[in-house]
């Protein structure tokens, strides 16, 4: 066997209320892909960190190409060749792409040059990037590209990837997967973290498994069952969907020629989308993000209003000039995709988050917030949707995301909703988490209510709804039953194939004698 | 050498929350003595001269009161405009336009008011704080400019109405060309409580305008921590993202914020013309709007200590007075301890959010 060109020793990281990690051992060999396996919360992203620099260990070694070294700084990580696609991504918001990348390379700083370099690698990569756009105008997936090809662009020997395929269609997994192997074949080291255990049984060539900071174990993931890899990951047996027959009622939510103006310079304008949800039904739509999803939720929740009313009916009735709350009070109750900041207010309390939404809900009086039935409400989310945390006084940022999610989850659908309106309803949360909401979702449907799931992970969307259609460029597709498309037709679609979708109204309009 | 380092604590004790503000009262009150000795005074002398003089008779107290009640108004009002994270710098310039908008009425009815002139005068006042806040607030809502800018520019602008009004069309013509309005009759000034028959406050100049802040803590206290509206300006202050998807109006957090504050600055402009001042003049800048910020931060933007943290800095007005009249020091000696007292503060305030540990040597 060949010195590994990472091995790290015993290491340990305390932070004030966890051990992240207790005494863990890793070793990655040239040219293999070597996933590290384990739920939200088992030390994964922490290990990452610390081999990256980011993150210092409070004891342990590290040794690269077989030399002791002490990574002081991410800047030093990389100076050795280690790069790193974050999970979270640290992006300045306010600062363009190619900006944002020359900021993490050395050398001269020629933006012109660096922009050509991008749209190089991000064409060949299949990781399409207008290095000339603000950040903060760039959807989750967008993001990431940014993070893959900036560390594409430094031609890394060992290259750590933070769940990169969570937001990409199935042909750029692919894709990925492809550009993955042929830098393995060249002798780069990739770690691969994920959770998603298909993914990691057909790419990857060895997997260390990880369990509440402990390594419990290093296999040959192609030699493994999922039920297997999950069973190590999550110390107990795997929770399977309980599936049913679809009976759709009446029309919840209905979309009818719905045109959105862009969300801002480089937002998706809505084009034409026509949609019905019914009761009792889950609707799913994919997409890669920053296909016009920001756009499509704010219409539907009334975050942003439309000027033709009948566009959004809610319930039969037009919708389209009525705020949040009014749409609230029709019923309408939504998840949206940033949990912390967004569903909730990461400084306080689970019993002040559930007032956030639910305070129609007999919590206020008089103009005075009711402590007992907010307490109550709290305490059923805890409860029903077995949310781990210190009580409904821990602080919504002390909750892990797979917790707080399905403490949002719980909190909306409790509120007798006609329509629950869900974005990223699973994205970075752990497998047990997962299987839960996922449940909780179509029980809810089985009991007459609307659902229109908004997600990136097409196989959520496969699992989960009864009719899918998808998002690209602004146009929704028509909708199909689940069990007559399939994963490739939908991944063509995202692709803007599908009638009347952006890449065949090109089609079209090449068509046409000029 | 040994490296030092902030860490953050996981959970923020707190009960040391709370002893931070008195943690910092200690420390200030000890670099004062250390002060005090180094201007060549026995320490302990002015220190008694200082802190324990000014409150040792009854007529101390009343004048305690006087400034504390002022403070504690505005700063109830600018608390619950910080809790939305909405940052009003410009209470001075509403306190000045609240004592404008009375003012005018004390005058225009000079000989001719009756027992409803006050009432009167008191809800012009609040207008008035609440119109000049009302700017910042229709420019920060509907054209996102800086409130803490507009805000404190317009404080300037106050300044220069009072002065203009004083030296010009409401001068007192009896009065020799100096810049003051007409004594205001009795009907437009704050009964004394002495007047009431309260003979412990005989011979005070402690008035009726202190039960407006002693009314206005309680309400402050119900509307900050049990009131929806309250939760809603919390929500927009911690969260905008989050007061959005709950459909929390963001342009009505800011007019409300502004309001309240402004409105509540007026009032204290109201119960200075129409109490200890009884009239407009232009040597009237007591800076309790911006003392009142430092106010609010020692008080935790919470109403109980906010009416605490007054009645502190309302003593070190006192103080500042005493050691210059007694001790022939520097009347500014209020400022140093003003500023100790905020700068121990906020130290200590970093302390309970995180502790010292050391930069490990064996760190990889």
């Amino acid at each position: 066997m060949t010195t590994p060109i990472l091995a790290l020793r015993g290491i340990r990281k305390a932070y004030p209320s966890v051990l992240a990690l207790d005494g863990v051992d890793l070793a990655v060999q040239p040219g293999e892909i070597h996933a590290v396996l384990g739920e939200n919360g088992a030390g994964k992203s922490t290990l990452m960190k610390i081999i990256y620099g980011a993150v210092r260990p409070d004891a342990g070694t590290m040794e690269w190409r077989g030399r002791v070294v002490r990574v002081h700084s991410p800047g030093e990580a990389r100076e050795l060749g280690i790069a790193m696609v974050f999970q979270h991504f640290a992006l300045f918001e306010s600062i363009t792409v190619v900006e944002n990348i020359a900021l993490a390379l050395a050398g001269p700083f020629d933006l012109k040059a660096l922009a050509s370099r991008i749209a190089e690698v991000s064409q060949r990569y299949g990781l399409p990037l207008n290095p000339w756009r603000h950040v903060h105008e760039l959807s989750v997936g967008e993001r990431q590209r940014v993070e893959i090809v900036r560390c594409l662009l430094q031609s890394p020997k060992l290259l750590i990837m933070d769940e990169p395929t969570s937001v990409l269609t199935p042909q750029a997994v692919e894709q990925l997967f492809g550009t993955l192997r042929t830098l393995a074949g060249e002798g780069t080291a990739i770690v691969y973290v994920s959770h998603k255990l298909d993914e990691i049984r057909r790419l990857c060539h060895r997997a260390t498994i990880f369990r509440a900071g402990r390594r419990v174990g290093e296999v040959d993931p192609a030699k493994e069952t999922e039920e297997s890899l999950a069973a190590m990951m999550i110390g107990r047996e795997f929770p399977r969907m309980q599936r049913r027959s679809h009976t759709p009622g009446e029309v919840a939510l209905e979309l009818v020629s719905l045109s959105v103006p862009a969300d801002g310079p480089f937002g998706t304008p809505l084009r034409e989308v026509n949609l019905r949800v019914h009761a009792g039904e889950i609707v799913g739509i994919a997409g890669v993000s920053g296909n016009g999803q920001a756009e499509l939720l704010e219409a539907i929740t009334g975050e942003r209003l439309v000027a033709d009313s009948g566009a959004v009916r809610l319930a039969g009735q037009p919708a389209g000039r009525l705020g949040t709350t009014r749409r609230r009070e029709l019923g309408l109750v939504h998840v949206p995709e940033e949990r912390l900041g967004r569903g909730t207010v990461p400084p306080m309390s689970l019993s002040e988050n559930a007032l956030l939404t639910a305070y129609r809900h007999g919590m206020v009086r008089h103009g005075l917030v009711m402590r007992e039935p907010a307490a109550a409400f709290t305490n059923a989310c805890i409860e029903g949707f077995d949310v781990r945390c210190g009580g409904l006084g821990a602080k919504a940022q002390s909750l892990s995301g797979g917790n707080l999610q399905k403490f949002i989850v719980g909190r909306e659908m409790r509120q007798k909703p006609r329509l629950m309106v869900v974005a990223q309803p699973t994205w970075g949360v752990d497998v047990a988490a997962t299987a839960l909401i996922r449940q909780q979702i179509v029980d809810l449907a089985a009991q007459g209510v609307a659902v229109l799931i908004v997600s990136e992970d097409l196989g959520e969307i496969l699992e989960t709804c009864d009719r899918v259609a998808v998002i690209a460029g602004g146009r929704v597709s028509p909708v199909k039953n689940v069990f007559e498309t399939s994963a490739e037709e939908i991944g063509r679609w995202m692709a803007g194939m599908f009638p009347g979708g952006p890449a065949m109204a090109a089609k079209d309009a090449e068509r046409v004698p000029a | 050498m040994i490296r030092l380092r902030l860490v953050p604590r996981a959970q923020p004790s707190r009960a040391m929350l709370f002893v931070a503000p008195l943690l910092a009262i200690a420390l200030t009150l000890l670099v004062g003595l250390l002060v005090f000795a180094w201007l060549g005074q026995n320490p302990l002398r002015a220190f008694r001269v200082f802190f324990v003089d000014p409150v040792s008779d009854m007529s101390g107290v009343s004048e305690l009161f006087l400034k504390a009640s002022p403070l504690c108004l505005i700063a109830l009002g600018l608390a619950i405009g910080f809790r939305a994270s909405i940052w009003n710098i410009g209470a001075e310039g509403q306190m000045y336009m609240g004592g404008i908008f009375a003012t005018g009425l004390a005058i225009a009815f000079h000989d001719r008011g009756g027992a409803w002139l006050l009432p009167a005068m008191i809800l012009a006042g609040a207008i008035g704080g609440m119109l000049w806040a009302s700017i910042t607030a229709a420019l920060r809502a509907h054209f996102h400019a800086n409130e803490i800018l507009v805000s404190l520019m317009l404080t300037y602008v106050a300044d220069y109405v009072v002065k203009y009004l004083v030296f010009g069309p409401w001068q007192d013509p009896q009065a020799n060309n100096f810049p003051i309005t007409v004594q205001f009759s009795d009907n437009a000034l704050f009964p004394l409580l002495a007047q009431w028959g309260w003979e412990a406050f005989e011979g005070t100049r402690l008035n009726a305008s202190v039960l407006i802040t002693l009314a206005a803590i309680p309400l402050a206290w119900i509307f900050m921590e049990r009131s929806f509206l309250g939760f809603q300006l919390l929500v927009s202050g911690l969260a905008p993202a989050a007061a959005r998807y709950a459909g929390f109006a963001e342009k009505r957090m800011v007019w409300l914020a502004l309001l309240v504050s402004g409105g509540a600055a007026g009032l204290a402009g109201v119960s200075e013309v129409a109490g200890p001042i009884g009239q407009l003049n232009d040597r009237w800048q007591p800076l309790y709007g911006f003392t009142a910020i430092i106010v609010a931060a020692l008080g935790r933007l919470n109403a109980i200590g906010i009416a605490l943290a007054s009645l502190l800095m309302a003593l070190l007005y006192l103080g500042g007075e005493a050691v210059q009249i007694t001790l022939q020091l520097p009347k500014a000696l209020s400022q140093v301890f003003q500023g100790l007292l905020l700068m121990f503060l906020l130290g200590c305030d970093v302390l309970v959010n995180y502790r010292i540990g050391r930069v490990p040597a064996a760190a990889l």
